[in-house]
């Protein structure tokens, strides 16, 4: 290859140019994305100290919980292990896993929408016709995950700082590392799809990797907690192969190990020099992984098959994903249970969480609770495709067809409220194989959970009928109620808070009694939301 | 016979925006039907309505006999429709559109749909993302062709596509009208409407200025004629409805109202007649005179 056609192949000169004004102009389309998702962030680590000190007050009980995480490895899967007894390294210990994901979920979107998402929708073509370098949109969009990563870390050293200077910063840091590794990782792969849906499934399914991979590593040994005590033992090689470990091992508030800050820069600086190689060799809009060509003639006929057909692809996924969620957290319960017995004020968080029945009912309760809260993005995200199709115009030639609106809205409406309905069974169907007993009661549980989250996919539908410009607030409902539903217990917020949420009034189980009477009013209240967007929809101009 | 489609008074407004202002329309069965106007005339929103998509403000309107808001999957059955801007679900293929298109329509014709992808020289099977602008566009150009149904609403349906996918379409808008489909066809080639319209009508800011036939819309308008005279000319400046007299000796230039013709022509045989060219307006002149702002109108009116 001559010099002349290298330089044409990787772009030529000039690569970053516009690199400035892309930037503004996606911080500028963030500016309420980015920092909600900071905020949430930064939010669930800074109240975290509080919380605590309630819980694990007195020395007692902090040697009583280092000492049950050195022998329990179901908790240590869970959460991690716990390195020292300050507040500041139990905060880092008990949320910094979660922190670090959601980081890396926010950069992984950030960079998305400004990469793939762009050039899918073709709106980057014209961008690009501009003074705009080959280079300079993926830069734009790694710096605004940047930028949203190290505001974040200021504001998690900023307000741990009390609790020690030194390892705010290294927190800090470190769930920023986490955030800019999934960011460049993101940009890869970004770089090898031509959907910017299969690229987010993608980095999100590496992400769940990390995951898993750090739970079996913490799990396999005790990550050094009793070395901190003078026992022996180290980190297992598996948390080293998962960013979300190396947060961990990166021991905030427990002996910093600074090196490992190099970790997450080396990782993210060679995966952004991977995507950059690859921006730079391939066409705008083309992809490294191929498109298949598909049937000549198809089988769909009906807008109910159109909508199965188009959200199929994530009823699979997050059927997987429930079930295996549910045979995760079945494996645990055991080992679980006996840790937090032992300790009155977490066994009042469980308690508050999943009913007031013996602690191995209490767990299964809020680990069912849990996914019911995830469980109700899934109904959000699947009614809001009603929005996509409305709002890309693919619904306005369909429905010029013989196909009423009704009809339309409820083929995506039977996948929405029946898929959620599908994965808590799934979600049931996997604790049984993970715990194996109470099979019944907890797939009870798991059913009754389908109420709440009906309630969240009728408020979706509401807005979504009423008031369409309004429906992307469907998402902020559904983060308030996973907000209320996670960190409320924790905090003792009072009882009026949690009533906002459905999912307060479902009877705790299993364990506690099944009481008929508040989930058949929220099924009523989920049948009147969703009939009201309905209506809505049926009256109101289609948006074009 | 009644009408396909039968709009009066329509009035819509998009907050202070009013995008349709008592519009009128008329469609007889059979006919290919122009649907003309600058941009922002309100043509997609008019099409909308008659799609039952948007509810209007007031006015009536009547698509194949029905209401198109309450009745819209009963008129959809019989109505194909192709937008200017053709989106497709970026994991289904061309062939799976068509057919699912036709399948909520009135049913596909599968010979049809072969013979008009081989015509549109369509690949099937590439998936919604790969296609070009113009292969969208062929997709839902043979969806509608390929469907049996009465009325094809087409709104700019050939944006994009080459000048040899545009004598296809011609000919397959021909093949509806024999076969007594009907056809409403908004577009601002003006060559395509001239070729295939039996009448069109004409809307600025959300009303209908102008609605007839070709011929019946060019004798509302000017003809030039460039003359060479045996003698001067004279009287011609005080004859109605001439315009932009320019004489030159014994050359004349001038336009006239089409209506006026026949007064010009025997005050030029006067001087005797040497040689004569009469153009008739084009359409492109029939529609600029139609699309300007009123501000140039009333200047004519007030030179006269």
């Amino acid at each position: 290859m001559t010099a002349a056609s290298f330089a044409v192949r990787t772009g030529g000169s000039r690569q970053l140019a516009g690199t400035a004004t892309l930037l503004r102009f996606a911080l500028r389309r963030d500016r309420v994305m980015i920092p909600v998702w900071v905020a949430v962030d930064a939010l669930m680590v800074l109240s975290m100290p509080n919380t605590l000190k309630s819980l694990y007050g007195t020395q007692a009980q902090r040697d009583d919980l280092l000492h049950q995480m050195t022998t329990n490895s179901s908790l240590r899967a869970l959460v991690g292990p716990v390195f020292d007894d300050s507040l500041g390294a139990l905060t880092a210990w008990r949320v910094g896993v979660y922190a670090g994901a959601l980081a890396a979920v926010m950069s992984l979107l950030v960079v998305v929408r400004h990469t793939r998402d762009e050039e899918e929708s073709g709106r980057q073509e014209l961008v690009s016709s501009g003074m705009v370098g080959r280079r300079a949109p993926l830069t734009a969009g790694l710096l605004a995950a940047a930028v949203a990563n190290g505001v974040l870390a200021l504001l998690v050293a900023a307000g741990m700082a009390s609790h020690g200077g030194a390892g705010a910063v290294a927190f800090g840091l470190g769930i920023a590392g986490v955030g800019m590794v999934f960011a460049t990782m993101t940009a890869i792969v970004a770089q090898l799809t031509e959907s910017a849906r299969l690229a987010r499934g993608l980095t999100a399914a590496v992400l769940g990797a990390a995951f898993v991979l750090r739970a079996a590593g913490d799990s396999a040994t005790d990550g050094g907690t009793s070395q901190a005590f003078g026992t022996g033992g180290g980190s297992s090689l598996l948390t080293w192969l998962s960013p979300i470990g190396w947060l961990e091992n990166l021991r905030p508030y427990a002996g910093e190990r600074w090196w490992v800050l190099l970790l997450f820069a080396a990782a993210a600086l060679l995966q952004g020099m991977i995507a950059y190689e690859l921006a730079g060799r391939r066409d705008l809009g083309m992809s490294f992984l191929p498109t298949r060509p598909g049937p000549a003639s198809g089988r769909l006929g009906t807008a109910d098959a159109l909508a199965w057909r188009l959200q199929r692809g994530g009823v699979l996924g997050w059927s997987v994903g429930f079930f295996l969620a549910g045979v995760v957290y079945g494996g645990l319960t055991d080992g679980a249970a006996d840790l937090v017995g032992d300790n009155e004020n977490a066994r009042e968080i469980f308690e508050r969480m999943g009913g007031k029945s013996g602690i191995t009912d209490s767990f299964l309760a809020s680990m069912v609770g849990m996914l019911g809260l995830v469980a109700a993005l899934y109904i959000v995200a699947s009614v809001l495709r009603l929005h996509g199709e409305e709002t890309s115009g693919r619904a306005e030639p369909l429905l010029a067809n013989a196909v009423g609106r009704m009809r339309w809205a409820a083929g995506h409406l039977t996948v929405a409220f029946g898929g959620s309905a599908l994965i808590m069974l799934l979600a049931g169907l996997g604790f049984a194989a993970g715990y194996g007993k109470q099979v019944g009661p907890v797939m009870g549980a798991c059913l009754v959970q389908v109420a709440a989250v009906w309630v969240i996919g009728g408020v979706a539908v509401l807005l979504y009928g009423v008031a369409p410009r309004l429906a992307p607030a469907a998402w902020g409902v559904a983060g308030a109620v996973l907000l209320i539903g996670w960190v409320g217990p924790a905090l003792d917020v009072p009882q009026a808070v949690l009533d906002i949420s459905p999912f307060g009034h479902l009877p705790k189980l299993p364990g506690g009694s099944m009481q008929w009477a508040p989930v058949l009013v929220l099924l009523g209240v989920a049948v009147v939301l969703t009939a009201a967007g309905l209506v809505g929809v049926r009256r109101r101009d289609m948006t074009t | 016979m009644t009408k396909a489609i039968s709009v009066s008074g329509l009035h819509k407004s998009f907050g202070r925006t009013h995008a349709l202002d008592g519009l009128d329309l008329e469609v007889e069965t059979g006919e290919v039907h122009g649907f003309l106007g600058p941009n922002g005339a309100g043509k997609s929103t008019t099409i909308r309505v008659l799609l039952g998509l948007l509810h209007p403000d007031s006015g009536a309107a009547q698509v194949l006999g029905h209401d198109p808001w309450r009745d819209a999957v009963e008129v959809h059955r019989r109505i194909a429709y192709v937008p200017g801007d053709v989106t497709l679900w970026r994991n289904l293929s061309g062939g799976e559109v068509i057919d699912l298109y036709g399948r909520l329509r009135g049913g596909l014709d599968a010979g049809r749909r072969a013979e008009l992808i081989e015509r549109f020289e369509l690949d099937p099977t590439k998936k919604g993302r790969t296609y070009s602008k113009g292969n969208r566009q062929k997709v839902a150009l043979v969806a509608a062709f390929a469907s049996d149904v009465d009325l094809l609403i087409l709104d700019e349906p050939t944006s994009g596509l080459d000048p040899l996918m545009e004598e296809v379409f011609q000919r397959c808008v021909e093949e509806e009208r024999e076969r007594g489909r009907t056809v409403l066809l908004s577009s601002h080639i003006l060559s395509e409407v001239e070729e295939l319209c039996d009448r069109v009508s004409i809307i600025r800011k959300g009303q209908t200025v102008e609605s007839g036939s070709l011929a019946e819309l060019r004798h509302l308008t000017r003809t030039s004629v460039s003359a060479e005279l045996v003698g001067a000319p004279n009287g011609l400046a005080h004859l109605p409805g001439v315009h932009d007299l320019d004489v030159q000796g014994k050359r004349v230039r001038l336009q006239v109202d089409t209506d006026k013709l026949d007064a010009v022509l025997r005050q030029l045989s006067e001087s005797g007649v040497r040689s004569l060219t009469s153009t008739p307006p084009t359409l492109e002149e029939l529609f600029l005179r139609h699309y300007q702002e009123e501000a140039p109108k009333d200047a004519e009116v007030a030179s006269r």
